[in-house]
């Protein structure tokens, strides 16, 4: 049982440990490159059905970008398209036998939830200058800085165990109903965890791009004259 | 010390059931009223569905990941149980 939950390590490089969840990830990351690669070097004007059904699927989430972050789109898109696309992919390839997914490895969602934490402070940074974001920090009033201190650390913490432990959870629940019912009973519980990857993808990249767009939009609310909104 | 095992055994497994159960308890009421409070905005302004949907998805992850802090604590204390390694090293 212990073994179903905790990543295995399946080789060590000195004081290093390559788990079976890693593995997997940096596989993934070649996959979509490769895939993305190939297929941006042969878009064609009249697509084909695949084409076509790419295209809505990035252009949709391209608007969802759009929604929040107006201005910045084309910096902040990639960013949260990848996160999504990365998510998305390995969120679903644990239902594939034999596979691990790389979500329900903390160490792995920490690193996503890190890549999040950055980004927020480089995007605000790259649109407001250095001092002007500080400022932020103080506002509305000076004394309320440890609170947005605290609460950087919680959101990132939140974010890379929310991940992990649905992804965890699920498939804890397939496993325990497996143990106590047997063959083909888990089958419902493994198509909920089709629909909770999608829900799970869909949460980390929403509250990182919410995350984006609060460390941005701090200033581009007061430039336009309107009440800050998230 | 199998005296003493035996009861960190018992007193784990008691507080993992618990917990959970408990744990769950506060987390459930928070995101029956979310959606209760997002349907009844979404019934009076139809048009705003793509915002609600938003905040409403937003908060209730927000809200789950309670019940998720919940679940690890629990998974610690059933699958690396700080206490139970110490007293089999002090032993």
């Amino acid at each position: 049982m212990e073994s179903e939950i905790f990543p295995q390590v399946i080789w060590r490089l000195g004081p290093l440990e390559i788990t079976d969840t890693l593995a997997t990830a940096v596989a993934l990351t070649l996959v979509l490159w490769l895939v993305g690669w190939g297929l941006s070097a042969r878009l064609r004007l009249h697509p084909g059905p695949w084409q076509t059904a790419l295209e809505a699927a990035v252009l949709a989430m391209e608007e969802a970008v759009h929604d929040l972050v107006p201005r910045h789109t084309a910096e902040v898109a990639p960013f949260i398209m990848g996160l999504w696309w990365f998510l998305l992919a390995a969120n679903l390839i644990g239902l594939i036998p034999g596979l691990q997914s790389p979500t329900r490895d903390l160490s792995i969602t920490s690193a996503l939830a890190l890549l999040v934490f950055l980004s927020v402070h480089w995007f605000g940074i790259r649109t407001q200058g250095l001092t002007a974001y500080l400022r932020h920090y103080l506002q509305p009033f000076p004394f309320l800085l440890p609170f947005h201190l605290v609460s950087e650390i919680t959101r990132t913490v939140a974010l890379a165990v929310r991940l992990f432990g649905n992804m965890m959870s699920l498939d804890l629940v397939a496993l325990i109903v497996l143990m106590l019912a047997g063959f083909l009973v888990p089958v419902p519980v493994l198509m909920l965890h089709v629909v909770e990857a999608l829900v799970q993808a869909y949460i980390f990249g929403m509250l990182a791009l919410v995350y984006i767009a609060g460390g941005i939009q701090a200033h581009e609310a007061k430039a336009l004259g309107k009440g800050g909104t998230q | 010390m199998t005296h003493d095992i035996s009861w960190i055994v018992l007193g784990s497994t008691v507080a993992a059931a618990l917990g959970i159960g408990i744990g769950v308890l506060g987390p459930g009421i928070g995101m029956g009223r979310a959606i209760a409070q997002a349907l009844d905005a979404l019934a009076r302004q139809p048009e705003a569905e793509k915002i609600l949907m938003r905040t409403l998805f937003i908060g209730l992850a927000m809200i789950e990941s309670l019940a998720i802090y919940c679940l690890v604590i629990i998974l610690i204390i059933l699958f690396r149980n700080p206490l139970l390694a110490y007293v089999l090293q002090g032993g």
